[in-house]
């Protein structure tokens, strides 16, 4: 799981040109939105693309979308409960 | 009501110049360094900056030159004019070309269709203005206009218009136009010439002087 939450750092930093954050900067269990990292409602959408275009995970129900995103640790488990880390 | 040319600046071939003077130069030759280099420089601190599109970021850049600059005039103009009161009034020629060929270019590929929603949100030109806005809070009229050249005469006829008809007290104006890594831009600040911000060097918003200064 770790390597799965440090690789998807990389990949939210580069998704989401956070040309000044840098991986440590992101705690895995805190809020993406909001307070934390402050991702916007565009961002959320970068994201959805971040899970299909590297884990081929689409998104079924956007309701889920809040949990999923809810911070990098959710996010891993979510691709890891898909079977695609 | 006599309205004049508090503050200018221009952005054109990797230099940025601040009534005339030039404040920030660059050896490189890409915008994308260029700008990067800008935006440290002017110790902006702003890091959306980074989502931007060219487009965007060169009028940004551009009108942070304007209101950020230590002991510019332009520093106090959000600070003597309410903030929806102030106008926001861009052209180019380009429109929002340069970021509409990357998003074309990112769904023509149907076996890997995948399109960025951060790049789609650029691809109208009036964009930037909302960049300026969400920054400064500035919630007066606003308008984008796509002209062939620069048209002093349309950016001082509207801008008229606004202060006479509008709620507008000030505003933001100019050109930026960027395209395939061929960039300029030319922001000035509009505002009623009262007494407590007349001066001398103060110009009359006038179409001779508008051409004179985009030179």
């Amino acid at each position: 799981m770790d390597a799965l939450i440090e690789k998807l750092k990389g990949q939210i930093i580069e998704q989401l040109n956070l040309v000044e954050v840098k991986p440590a900067d992101i705690k895995p269990d805190a809020p993406l939105f909001g307070e934390g990292l402050g991702l916007d409602s565009i961002d959320a959408l970068e994201l959805i693309v971040l899970l299909e275009k590297h884990y081929g995970i689409k998104i079924q129900n956007p309701a889920d979308g809040k949990k999923i995103f809810e911070s990098v640790r959710t996010m891993a488990e979510f691709i890891k409960s898909n079977g695609k880390d | 009501m006599e309205l004049i040319i508090t503050s200018y600046c221009k952005i054109k071939r990797n230099t940025i110049y601040l009534e005339g003077n030039k404040i920030i130069s660059s050896n490189s030759e890409n915008p994308s360094y260029f700008f990067a280099e800008a935006y440290k420089t002017l110790e902006l601190n702003y890091p959306k900056f980074h989502k931007m599109d060219m487009l965007s970021k060169l009028g940004f850049l551009a009108t942070e030159t304007l209101l950020s600059i230590p002991k510019a005039f332009g520093t106090e103009f959000l600070l003597r004019n309410n903030l929806n009161q102030i106008s926001i009034i861009l052209s180019n020629h380009s429109s929002s070309l340069d970021t509409d060929r990357i998003y074309q270019k990112s769904i023509s590929n149907k076996d890997q269709y995948l399109p960025s929603p951060a790049t789609f949100v650029y691809t109208l030109p009036n964009i930037v203005i909302g960049e300026i806005a969400i920054k400064h809070k500035i919630t007066g009229e606003n308008a984008f206009f796509v002209s062939e050249k620069f048209d002093a005469e349309l950016l001082v006829n509207y801008t008229q218009e606004l202060f006479k008809e509008a709620n507008t007290n000030a505003a933001i104006c100019g050109w930026v136009d960027y395209d395939d890594a061929n960039y300029e831009a030319f922001i000035y600040l509009v505002e009623k010439a009262t007494d407590s911000i007349k001066n001398a060097n103060f110009k009359a918003l006038n179409q001779t002087l508008l051409n004179q200064l985009f030179l």
